[in-house]
This record gives C-alpha cells, structure tokens and sequence, in this order.
C-alpha cells in the first residue's frame, strides 16, 4: 500500500469542527435528512468550548422580566461599539432563548431559579442577568449536551437503519489541511481533504458543503486563554478557498487571566468572579475601575463603590459596577494601571472575591476557579486574591458569512461559530459567544442542508490535481532532512504577536511584526520534523503553522490599517474612537500567496433597530451625514428611551 | 530556580515500547505537562502526546506518572522530589497508539451504548421545570470531563480485558445514575445497569473515586444508589410486594440497549 | 474511531512491572489485614467465652451478648427471656442478633471495599494489578447476595433498640433507682455511635430519600436524606471507630464482671 494512499468518504455536509458550533451545525444537517459527518481535531468531546465558563447569554427574563431580545440587542452593539452586523446580532439576541432552551429538552441541566426556570447570571455589559449557566461550567455542560445529543441520533439511527454512523459520524482526531474545489466549472466546494492524527494517513471527504467551525487563533498568541487547537484552520481554510475574513484587527484580550505561575499565564479566570461579585484592585488597595469608565458608558455605571455594592442586591434602583464594563475597556484599564506602576508582585492585578462573599458561596458559584487556584497557583481564592492580567481569548473578526444562511461567497462553504465575523464587532460580551454557536450553528446546519438540496446535476467533484498539491503540501515538513524545529518557529511567532500586535498597538511596532511575519513565512517553509506519520505532533505543528502565518498576517496588516481605537483594537497612535472609521469593515483576502486588505462599508442598520436607540446615544458612535439620515425618534423609540430607565 | 528533571518516558507504540531515560528542565511553578512540552520542543519533537487546554477542563492529558493515573496538566512537579526519577507512561488499560497516546474508543463505544435522555415527549422546550435540589445529584455527575482516568483504572477492566464486553465501566455506569436521577427523565434503567451495563462486576473498591481529577463522589454518590436501586427493584421481596399491592401508575418501561443483536 | 488497513494492531502498552506507584501503597491493605484480624479474634474469643459479660449489680450487658436468649444465661442478662433451655457451646448465647449484625457489616458497602481490597486483593490498591486470572465480581452467587445489605439493615435497627434498651438498664444503681458509672458512659457512647454507624449506611440513605427522583417533593424526606448523607460521607471513620468502642465496651465490662477492676461510679 502506497504511503500516499488516500482513504476516501462521502458526505452531504462536512462539518469541520466539533465544537458548540459544530455540532449544533450537523444536529441540523442531520434533523434535515443530510448525511453528514464531524471532522475534529481532537476527541470528541474535547474542543474548546468545554472551557467556557461563564453561560450563554439568551433574554429568556427568567431572573429579570424586563429583559427582551431588544434589550440583548442593545447591549450586544454597544458592546461591539456599533461595528457589528446588525442582522447577525438580531437574529442571536432572537434565537437564543430557542436555542437554550432547546438544549435542556435534550438533557442539559442548568441551574435553576427558584421556580424551577433556567437561572441567570450577570455579566460584563448585559444591562440584566441574562447567562444561563451552571455553576462556572457551563461550556462543558454545552458540549457534553450535544455531544450526547448526537450519541441519541446515532442511537435512532442504529434503531432505523442498523448503523448507527449512517447518517452522522465524528471522525475524532482528523485534520483538515486543506478545502477542495470542483475540478470543472463555477468554483464551488468538492470536498476536504486531510489526515488522521492517529496513523497520519490521508483522507478526502468528497462533499458539496463544509461548514466552518473550527474556532478562534489564540495559538498564533503567547499569552492566551486557548488550547493549542486554536490555530486559525478555519480562517486559513477559507483564506485559501478564496473567502474573505472581515474585521481581523479585533482580537479580545480577557482583562482576567492567571498571571503566575509562568507555566499557567494566561488560563482563563471567568468573568463570573466579577459578576458575582468580585472586585479589581491596584496594589495600593483601590478600586480602580471607577477611574476608566468611557463617556459612552457613563450613564449606566455606578459612580461611587457605595452605589455598586447596592447593585448586586437591587439593580432596579443602582447602577452596575465598573468592574462588568465590556471587556475591552476593563483590559486596558488594567494595562495602563500595570503600566503606571500599581501592579501586584507578578505584573498583574488583584482580584479579590475572598473578601466580598463567604466562603461557602465562592465554593458553590465558582468550585472550577476554586480548583484551579488551589491546584495550579496554591492560592485559596475564598482567603487570598487572585492575581490576574489580560489574556488573548476570543477573535472577533472571521470568515465573511451572510447573517441568514451563513454562507460565504464562496459556494458550498459555510462558516459559524468563532470563525466567522461581523456578529460581536469590535468586542464581544461574555456570554454572546455560547449562544452565538447555537444560533448560527444551526443556521450554518440549515443553511449547508438548503444549499444541497439546491444542487442539480452532477456534485461537485474535487480535482485530481488539487488532491495531489495537497498531498505534497502536507508530506514537505517529513521529507525535509535538514531543517529547523517547528516548535522553535511557533514559539517565536506566538513571542512576536504577543509582543508587537498584542493588546495595546503602535505603528511602528505592527510594521515591525510584519516584516517579521515575512521572515517567519521563510523559516516555516524551512522546518523539518523527525520521525514518520503516525501520532507525530512535531509533524503537526509544522502543518498548522501556514495557518497561524495567514492569520496573523490578516491581523497585523488590518491593525495596521485601522487608525482609530476600538473594542479589541487598541492603537495607542490613534486611541480615540473615530466615526468614519465604524462605517468600514477591513476585507482580507488571499490572492496567489499574497495577503491582501481591502475596505467595504459597514451593512446598514435598518431602521427599526436604529429607533432602539436614543439619538444622544447614537451621536457618540456616528457620523453628522448619518444621523442626518435616520427619521426624528417615533413613538416606538420613546418607550426604548424609557427603558433604558437609569 | 529551576532544575534538571530525571524522566522515564514510555516510547513505543503496540508491538513494543520501552521506558526511555530523558534530562530536562523544570521551573517553579510547572506542572508534569509543561516538562512534556518541553521535552517535545527540544529533544523529542515527534514524541507524541495528547492534550488540549491544559487547565484541567477538557481530559485529555490522562496519563500515568509514577504508576499513577493522573492528568498531566494538573500535576504540579513541586509534588516531588527533584532527585527522584518521574516515570510516565500510558493508560494502560487501552491500546496504546504511540508514546503516551491510547486508543479510548472503548469508552466512545460504551457511551453509545446507553439509552439517552429520555422526557416526557409532551413537554416542550422552554417548558421544563426543574428544582435545584433535583437537579443537583446528576449536576455532580455532569461535571465529568470525560478524562477516562476512572475506566482506565478500574481493576475490573484493567486487570480483566474480558470484562470490556459486559461491562460499561465507572464512568457509565455515573451516566445510567445521571440519567436514573434526572428530573425529567422517564426511562427506567435499573434492569439494564444490572444485566447489560454490568454494575455487579463493581466491588465498590473506589478507584475511581480516588483518581476522579473533578473530585466527583462515583462511588458513594453514583454507583452505590445505583446498586441500592438495582437491589430495590430485582433483589428485595418487600418492595415486590408493595408493587403488587399498591396500583401506582406503571414507570415508563425499560428501554432497549442500543447496538444490543 | 477511524478504521485504518494498515494501521499496526493496537495492544495495550506491554509493561510487566505490576505496578509502578512508588509511594507505599501496601500500608493500607497491611493496616485493614491487620486491624481487621485482631478485631474478629478478640470478638470470636469474646463470644463464646460464656462468661463476663454482665454485671449484674449495674446492669452492664455487653453487645455481643444481647439478646441472651438461653436458659444458661446469667439471671437478669436475658432482656428477651430464655427461647431455648440450653445451646451449644458452638452457638454464642446472643446468635440471634450476631449473626444479623455481622451480616450488616459484610455486606456494608465500606467494609466491602476494606475486605475486598486488603484480604481479596482485589485490587491491592488503585492501579496494582491483582493476582487473580478471573474476575466476576458480584455478578453470581455468593457475591450477588450483598445486595441483602437492606434486610440487615432493617434487622440491626431492631438490634440498635435493644442496644439501646440495654444502655438505659445501664443507668440503674445496685437500688434500681437511677445512677451511673463509668460502664454507662462507655455503654452510651457505643450505642450512639453504633445509631450513627447504622444511620450513615449507604442503604439507609437510599431508604430515607435517595431512591427519590424529586426531592422538591418530598421536604421532609429531602431534610433527612441531607442529614443521612451527612453522616454517609463518615461512613468509614464511623466503621472503624465502632469497631473500637464495641471492644472496648466489651472489654471494660468483661474487666469489671470478672472482678479484674471495679466500676468507677458517678453516681448510686
């Protein structure tokens, strides 16, 4: 047998990523009669939304009734500062409560209420409790629930057709290294082709849809909240199939991350500390965050520690702590107070919960935080502080998706989940994320099903030529004999990323990373791995670094490009917030080798959206021409007005 | 600060393998998987290695360090003596891929196997109601990462590959209770657990409990009520009797194993 | 999961040691083997003395005496009465409640793993492998009769009354009016602990509200399993700290029935 033998499978929808997204994506395909398979890098059951935390943000108004999607609407803007698509965050702030909702008839068990509905939590820039979660896993609840939920369809399956695979199966530990695209004719998808982790062996999924749910690009980071999976496959994919990603340049650094030890800065510390009533403090003891609350946000913050204290028992009548500002705003408060010289011992912040809440408490909302304290750092959270810094979490930009279907431009490819953009702006509240996978998870599930059942003729078939650069492409880092460790390159470019398109940028300093960008491209087509094809992660490595180099590549040309500050895009050069520029969303595209960046108008919010909005509040994200354009406040905009109450 | 570990790692893969004699460095602070990552980076790049978030939430890591089932992220090397000698090596109660990397299918396979949740099919979504004490028994069990260290360990399987058929081990037997004691679920598993699932191949000697990096209680909280059900339903004449008796409207019946010829 | 041709056949990792903890995993089956011996000889020796086991002028009357249901028992001793003139000195006076009690504490699921692990090696310890070829847990007959656990509980829940009965008698002087002694402290202790022992059972515990799907229905029984459960997660240590109050009690009332040491009295 050939080592180049290439094992092959057909599908109807080829799901690349066994996420939230992912999943949720195939239980849709699969509901609509599409043979569908999951490709995960890892085990099933493993990706990284098991690290999520927090919730899913869903306006069910379990805990508060004056919640709505109108107000979850409201919020997600402000919280993207006006640059999201508007129809991607009117259809999450819809869906979301179906979504939930859906996963506890499918055997998810949240937290409840005292009347037996689904609790909510507070969050960083939700105006109400709005996160449904349990305790501070709910990301593992969420992936455990679909995970078994595909287990239950397999199980019908097995029932109906005697093969419990025959309509949807995960092929755990797959890597797809590249999209392949139909030999003849309209440039439309053909399938995926990729390897087996386990024996290395080849494999092409011959389909006429894949749909994109690879996740974000923390790994192109040093200091970063993501497992090593997150190295922009997804981004790079699409890329490479010739579909753009928009809005490159924000990249969320959570303001809360372990800061020591060295070996685990950068693990995430949820943002439920803060919501349930935890507070940040400088090494001189202050509450700092009452220094950094922006204009745009002044309204709904508390001004004194008195008022904010108040808030946690009566948020009807007090405003919220700045502690929950969006997390953009809280990192660079605790950046600059870094900076200035009131840091803790370790280059952090504190973050102190011991104080606030009895222990007994701390140990029931958030038992995973007590844990990884206790065991990884020897600090007892319901006694000590916690120390903390910003850490890359989450990529707001991604894949260009139209908001209804989720596809590309691209036919055939779909994207949702982290991978795609123009949902969360220019930052993402905690909890959006969660229901965002749900929401356009299914929707990239539906989306990929209509668009099979469109197909006439003959399936796209993938080309033998394309087949073959990809099976050359993939064996180059083995057959080198002499070359340099691919781990000696990733470890550099995450230090350059880091260091120079982090969370605070400069001019001078994003020219300087790209010029070593183009020094990286250099080295890693260089890079040579010992040992053969079976389970060989230095081989791996070297694979996924084309990806990490595409994508940080689209994020330091764009960082570059933007001259205004915004969300997770912070240029100390430029640090106000420019209207002109929130009309634009920066385009990056692949054409030959070459990253290239173009601009393209933001989409329009229509106008029943505008009218959610007090024009005062409007006037501080647009410009002159634009509100010119928008109709005087009607009736329906009043009762927005009073809502919005304090 | 830092020093020059001694490790012993198991390098092979099935036909043969053996412990490998490795120096690398350790810094304050490190856990077992750190060393790894390094010894990968610099000595041993094609060294294979499953993990993911290294923050003790996903499971991948299972290993075992000085014969101990463990997760590699979540062993802090200050738990040993710098002049000891650490010996990795794999589960060893799956077929080994390459290095520490096993085959856990066996779990996948077992997990398939159980009846799902199963709600009363008139409730719609949005409409359960569920109390937290009621939910709050199968929410320990859902805290499982899936890390496979409690199947991995387990003597009635590790000791006894011929027990892999009628037995669905720790973790699964804790997925029948999850869903035994789930508020809103109406199959009744009790007859399965016993006769297909094996729940009397368990001697209770509580391994799993011991090496359960989540902390869950497997043994006393899910595997003893389950056996405490299991006795209640086929073992005990009185409760018989008061069947018979009292017309309680019948539970919904015992579902068919899925895959089960 | 991905079903390769060429794939080499996946055997586990071949390693021969039986096991490659370095830490003393011995101690604990060693400590069991050796507690649990001691124990079981003394009360083995103790039950079918025949002798000194009630003090008759305080009222003392050992547990591994009662009930005293033959004719041969000391007068006063036999709370119960006589039910046979006379028995075998291969049968211990009070075989009626010995033999239930010792079957609750075989088939308690702590003692269970405590044998299972130190006597069988079944495992040795986590991770150790064990030494035997075969392995059918308590799927089959005998082992499968340890699922009887509950009816022992029921029957020792009779024999604690009794107990209990007992340690009342036990606060009586020499007069019959109230009084006590050191014994009585010592009774009373042991029988506290023994409820507790008993209470904490893990079949107690389904009993009381585990074998309830919704607690929010039944708050009373939810308060008392919460309670149960309390003591469940103390199921051990109140396994061997009966063990040890059970001889003493034993020991100190054989010391003072045979003359070897008076009673320290409090009071009448």
């Amino acid at each position: 047998m050939s080592s180049t033998e290439i094992e092959r499978h057909s599908y109807d929808v080829v799901v690349i990523g066994a996420g939230g997204s992912g999943l949720r994506a195939a239980i849709e395909a699969r509901a609509r009669g599409k043979k569908t398979a999951i490709i995960s890098k890892s085990l099933f059951g493993k990706a990284h939304t098991v690290m999520a935390e927090g919730g899913a943000a869903a306006a069910m108004g379990n805990v508060n009734p004056n919640d709505n999607w109108q107000v979850h609407f409201r919020d997600t803007m402000r919280g993207g500062k006006f640059l999201n698509n508007p129809r991607m965050a009117e259809l999450h702030a819809k869906e979301a409560p179906d979504r939930v909702w859906e996963l506890e008839a499918w055997g998810a068990l949240f937290d409840r209420t005292k009347d037996g509905k689904i609790s909510q939590r507070n969050f960083g820039g939700h105006e109400y409790p709005r996160l449904a979660h349990v305790g501070d896993r709910t990301g593992l609840e969420m992936i455990r629930t679909l995970q078994q939920r595909v287990v239950a369809l397999q199980q019908a399956d097995s029932a109906e057709l005697g093969d419990p695979e025959a309509m949807i199966r995960v092929f755990a530990e797959t890597t797809i290294t590249r999209l392949v695209k139909d030999g003849t004719g309209a440039p439309r998808i053909a399938g995926a082709f990729g390897y087996f982790r386990d024996t290395g062996r080849f494999v092409l999924f011959e389909a006429p849809t894949v749909v994109l749910a690879t996740g974000g690009i923390g790994r192109t980071f040093k200091v970063t909240s993501n497992s090593w999976e997150y190295s922009g496959d997804g981004h790079a994919l699409a890329l490479l199939a010739g579909a753009d990603l928009i809005n490159m340049e924000f990249v969320q650094f959570h303001p809360t991350g372990m800061v020591w030890p060295p070996s685990v800065r950068g693990i995430l510390v949820t943002e439920s500390v803060r919501g349930d009533g935890g507070v940040l403090r400088n090494s001189e003891g202050n509450r700092f965050m009452f220094d950094y609350v922006p204009d745009v946000f002044r309204a709904q913050y508390a001004e004194t520690e008195e008022e904010a204290d108040r808030w946690y028992t009566d948020p009807d009548h007090n405003r919220r702590p700045p502690e929950l500002l969006p997390r953009d705003e809280v990192a660079r408060s605790i950046n600059s107070e870094i900076k200035a010289g009131r840091g803790s011992p370790h280059g952090g912040v504190f973050l102190d919960i011991a104080s606030r809440r009895p222990a007994e408490e701390i140990l029931r909302r958030l038992p995973s935080m007590y844990h990884q304290f206790i065991e990884l750092a020897d600090v007892d959270i319901t006694k000590q502080p916690m120390e903390i810094g910003p850490t890359c979490h989450y990529v707001m930009g991604g894949v260009e998706v139209d908001p209804d279907t989720a596809a590309t431009d691209v036919p055939g490819l779909f994207a949702a989940g982290e991978v795609s953009g123009g949902m969360h702006g220019s930052n993402r509240l905690g909890g959006n994320s969660l229901s965002d996978l749900l929401v356009f998870g299914k929707r990239a599930g539906e989306g990929a099903a209509e668009y099979v059942d469109s197909l006439s003729g003959p399936r796209p078939a993938a080309s033998a030529a394309s087949v073959d650069a990809a099976v050359a492409e993939a064996l180059a880092p083995l057959e080198r004999a002499e070359g340099e460790n691919p781990y000696t390159v990733h470890g550099e470019l995450q230090q350059t990323m880091n260091d120079l398109v982090g969370l605070i940028r400069r001019e001078t300093e994003v020219k300087q990373a790209l010029t070593e960008l183009e020094k990286f491209r250099e080295r890693a087509a260089r890079v040579s791995v010992p040992g053969g094809r079976a389970y060989n992660p230095g081989w791996h490595v070297a694979l996924d670094l084309r990806n990490m180099l595409l994508v940080a590549e689209c994020v330091a040309q764009a960082a570059l490009e933007r001259q205004e500050s915004r969300g997770g895009h912070t240029r100390e050069d430029y640090p106000a917030m420019s209207a002109e520029w929130r009309k634009v969303n920066l385009v990056c595209a692949l054409t030959g080798d070459t990253v290239s960046l173009t601009r393209k108008p933001l989409p329009a919010m229509r106008l029943d959206l505008l009218a959610l909005f007090e024009t005062a509040e409007l006037k501080k994200y647009m410009t002159e021409e634009e509100l010119a354009g928008i109709a005087p406040p009607s009736a329906p905009s009043a009762d927005a007005v009073s809502e919005e109450g304090h | 600060m830092g020093y020059m570990a001694a490790l012993k790692v198991w390098r092979g893969d099935a036909g043969s393998g053996a412990l490998t004699d490795y120096k690398v460095e350790v810094n304050e602070g490190e856990v077992v998987l750190d060393v790894l990552h390094r010894l990968q980076a610099t000595q041993a790049g094609d060294l294979a290695l499953r993990w993911n978030c290294k923050a003790g939430k996903c499971g991948s890591c299972s290993m075992e360090i000085n014969g101990r089932p463990r997760l590699g992220c979540m062993t802090r090397m200050s738990t040993f003596d710098p002049a000891d000698t650490l010996t990795i090596t794999p589960m060893r109660t799956f077929p080994v891929i390459r290095d520490l990397v096993t085959d856990v299918s066996f779990n996948y396979a077992k997990a398939r196997s159980i009846p799902s949740f199963t709600p009363d099919p008139s409730i719609k979504p949005g409409e359960f109601r569920m109390q937290q004490e009621d939910v709050n028994r199968s929410q320990e069990f859902r805290k499982c990462i899936e890390c496979y260290l409690c199947q991995n360990t387990c003597h009635v399987i590790r000791d006894h590959a011929e027990n892999e058929a009628p037995f669905a081990g720790p973790r699964f037997l804790m997925r029948v209770a999850e869903l035994e004691m789930h508020p809103c679920d109406e199959a009744d598993r009790r007859d399965i657990a016993q006769d297909d699932f094996g729940l009397g191949y368990c001697n209770i000697t509580k391994c799993c409990t011991e090496v359960c990096p989540e902390h869950i209680k497997i043994t006393d909280n899910a595997l003893i009520p389950l056996k405490e059900r299991v006795a209640g339903h086929k073992y005990d004449p009185l409760v018989w009797l008061g069947s018979k008796i009292s017309r309680r409207p019948a539970k919904a019946g015992t579902p068919a194993v899925p895959g089960k010829r | 999961m991905t079903q390769v041709s060429d794939a080499p056949a996946r055997t586990r990792a071949q390693i021969s040691e039986r096991t490659l903890r370095k830490d003393r995993w011995w101690q604990a089956p060693v400590v069991v083997v050796t507690l649990l011996t001691i124990w079981l000889t003394y009360a083995t020796v103790r039950v079918f003395t025949g002798h000194w086991y009630y003090v008759p002028k305080y009222h003392y009357l050992t547990p591994f005496y009662s009930p005293c249901v033959s004719g041969e028992c000391v007068p006063g001793s036999s709370t119960l009465g006589h039910w046979i003139p006379a028995i075998p000195p291969i049968i211990p006076y009070a075989f009626v409640s010995l033999v239930f009690v010792l079957g609750f504490r075989l088939t308690c699921y702590y003692y269970r793993r405590a044998y299972y692990r130190a006597f069988w090696q079944s495992p040795p310890s986590c991770a150790v492998r064990e030494p035997h070829a075969k392995y059918t847990g308590e799927t089959r007959f005998p082992l499968i009769m340890q699922n009887l656990h509950r009816y022992f509980f029921y029957v020792v829940i009779v024999i604690s009354v009794l107990n209990t009965w007992d340690v009342a008698q036990a606060f009586r002087g020499p007069d019959g009016n109230f009084g006590f002694g050191l014994g009585s402290l010592i009774m009373l202790a042991n029988v506290v602990l023994l409820w507790c022992y008993t209470l904490s059972c893990h079949s107690c515990r389904h009993i009381t509200g585990g074998r309830l799907k919704h607690f929010s229905r039944h708050p009373i029984r939810y308060w008392a399993w919460t309670k149960v459960s309390w003591l469940n997660a103390r199921h051990m240590q109140l396994a061997w700290t009966t063990l040890g109050t059970l001889m003493l009690t034993d020991l100190y009332i054989m010391l003072v029935a045979s003359g070897a040491i008076s009673d320290l009295r409090f009071f009448n």
